[in-house]
């Protein structure tokens, strides 16, 4: 895998922040998008733009070409058995609420579990807060070790016949921690609890296999992954979407209205009420079509090493702590904090040097009390990323730990 | 930019705020108490305001936060005591303005070190963290 070329490929990239080359480690929040991505966009708009599923005209069937042609890269990127199997959403939240409403509420009932973890991003938390709240059921968290990993002996502990979901993150947003979710699922399975897989931070930078992971939902975003905002995925097992409720009631979703009563189309379009985001599932497709065209085995070495890299070069700034777990089991997310220094100072120097990290509690709030830390810095990397960025934030962080080491 | 700048921010007046903060603690009297938090970095204070007769006698503040929110409560409690309630109203309207980087005339008001902050208005980023205390502040006021 060539960077240099994959960076060429990234318009955005090439501009001064501050008077400084933009150094961006900042991909766990959003990534950047490829021309490919922001030309298929833009070609929709100009070319195709036209509801889907409605129009008998030329355009109509182009936009609605396009969209479900999204869909099937879709498919075949996470390797679900079918296009059913695969709702277009806002994002992995939407995805995630779509299942805390629809199946959630419709199964679970009082002295039922649900079961998380502390490393879950406010996203795979609050909605199961409130499944539990509106069924009498209960919300358990799973036991972490101290570097941040799994409890795998709690987890198989905790697992049992009472509990109904299992929801999870695939990697971890501020730890990096990668998830044995096979693992996890087969443990759920054996009490027929049903496993979602938050996979905001999995799809971009591992292979998901969902067929071989046997999860029974997977949820992801299209912005993480090259992709535009405002889209995302809700797979889910075509029997268990077959018998939920949608949760959104409008036009697109229906079959037949009536006045008092109405059916809804088949899958996948009964979770698509409304228009759906066009622009973004088709931006989403070929977003698919870069990471595919470089190999997702690729990107993860690619990720691998550069965090390997990070991990090693920060470790020698003294008195700068890595949080989560060793770079083996971890994906290209290093968070961390120097000694004395607020993270969001942290950030603020780096920024002045063109070097963008997240500073605060990641949306992951539980996870920051169970590091007993108020905030943390954090880059995190991908396929554009080199060496010479880390580096650079290196070089940055050193001067940070100066410059405060100076004023205090 | 270059970390020269950052000096502008990070003034030795604010770095001795944030390293030894005024007024950091609990009133052991009755007291206002107002809690509030920046959601989107997790910033938080509580700030404790005793008013007698329409002036602030006395004002204390806990949390936790970077060192702009926290010197910034740091000087805003210094700042308020002893002012009527309507001045440290004004003078939270004059900080807000001194945020969107506006010239300030303070008038008679003193407003002591927090004109030291004014380097804050460059880094659009961080001025929610600089206004957080005052408008904890406010909001004690007018639940009063």
């Amino acid at each position: 895998m060539d960077a240099r070329s994959i960076r060429e490929q990234f318009p955005i990239l090439h501009q001064e922040v501050n008077g400084h080359p933009l150094v961006y480690l900042d991909s766990s929040a959003t990534s950047h998008k490829p021309i490919k991505v922001l030309e298929a966009v833009d070609a929709y708009y100009r070319n195709d733009n036209s509801n889907v599923h409605r129009g008998v005209h030329t355009l109509g069937t182009r936009a609605t070409d396009k969209y479900e042609g999204a869909r099937e890269k879709v498919q075949r990127f996470i390797n679900a058995r079918s296009t059913k199997e695969v709702i277009f959403t806002r994002g992995t939240t939407t995805a995630i609420n779509t299942v805390a409403h629809s199946y959630a509420r419709a199964n679970l009932e009082p002295g039922d579990e649900v079961i998380i973890t502390p490393m879950e991003h406010h996203s795979n938390i609050i909605p199961w807060q409130q499944a539990v709240k509106a069924t009498g059921a209960t919300l358990k968290y799973f036991e972490l070790n101290e570097d941040g990993t799994l409890n795998m002996e709690d987890v198989k502990k905790s697992i049992g016949p009472q509990t109904k979901i299992v929801a999870l993150t695939h990697i971890s947003n501020v730890l990096g921690t990668i998830n044995p979710i096979k693992e996890i699922v087969e443990l759920a399975h054996r009490q027929n609890a049903v496993v979602l897989v938050d996979g905001a931070q999995g799809a971009p930078h591992v292979k998901v296999d969902v067929q071989d992971i046997d999860c029974d939902f997977y949820c992801f975003s299209g912005h993480k992954m090259c992709g535009p905002t405002g889209i995302g995925v809700l797979y889910g097992k075509q029997e268990l979407l077959e018998n939920m409720e949608p949760v959104e009631f409008g036009g697109e979703m229906i079959d037949f209205v009536h006045l008092y009563d109405s059916t809804w189309k088949e899958l996948p379009w009964k979770f698509e009420g409304g228009t759906p985001i066009i622009a973004g599932a088709i931006g989403l497709g070929a977003a698919i079509d870069f990471l595919t065209e470089i190999g997702m085995d690729k990107i993860e070495a690619h990720d691998q090493k550069l965090t390997a890299y990070a991990m090693e070069r920060m470790s020698e700034i003294e008195g700068l702590t890595i949080y989560g777990p060793s770079k083996d089991k971890r994906s290209a997310v290093v968070t961390f904090n120097i000694d004395g220094v607020h993270p969001h100072d942290t950030a603020t120097a780096l920024d002045t040097e063109g070097i963008a990290v997240r500073a605060g509690h990641h949306c992951a709030q539980p996870l920051m009390r169970w590091l007993d830390v108020t905030a943390t810095a954090r880059a995190s990397m991908y396929v554009y990323n080199t060496e010479d960025d880390i580096d650079k934030l290196v070089s940055g962080l050193a001067k940070t730990k100066e410059f405060f080491g100076n004023v205090f | 930019m270059s970390f020269n700048d950052l000096d502008t921010l990070y003034r030795q007046v604010i770095m001795d705020h944030y390293k030894h903060p005024r007024n950091r603690g609990k009133l052991e009297e009755d007291a206002l108490v107002v809690d509030m938090n920046n959601p989107t970095c997790g910033d938080r204070i509580q700030l404790q305001i005793q008013v007698e007769d329409g002036k602030v006698k006395d004002a204390k503040f806990e949390g936790e936060g970077c060192s702009i929110s926290m010197s910034s409560a740091s000087m805003m409690t210094q700042a308020i005591k002893g002012k009527s309630v309507e001045d440290a109203l004004r003078m939270s309207q004059l900080f807000s303005d001194m945020m969107l980087g506006k010239e300030i005339d303070p008038g008679s008001l003193e407003m002591g070190d927090v004109e030291a902050l004014q380097g804050v208005a460059k880094f659009p980023a961080r001025i929610k963290c600089a206004t957080l205390a005052w408008k904890a502040m406010e909001q004690g006021v007018e639940k009063n």
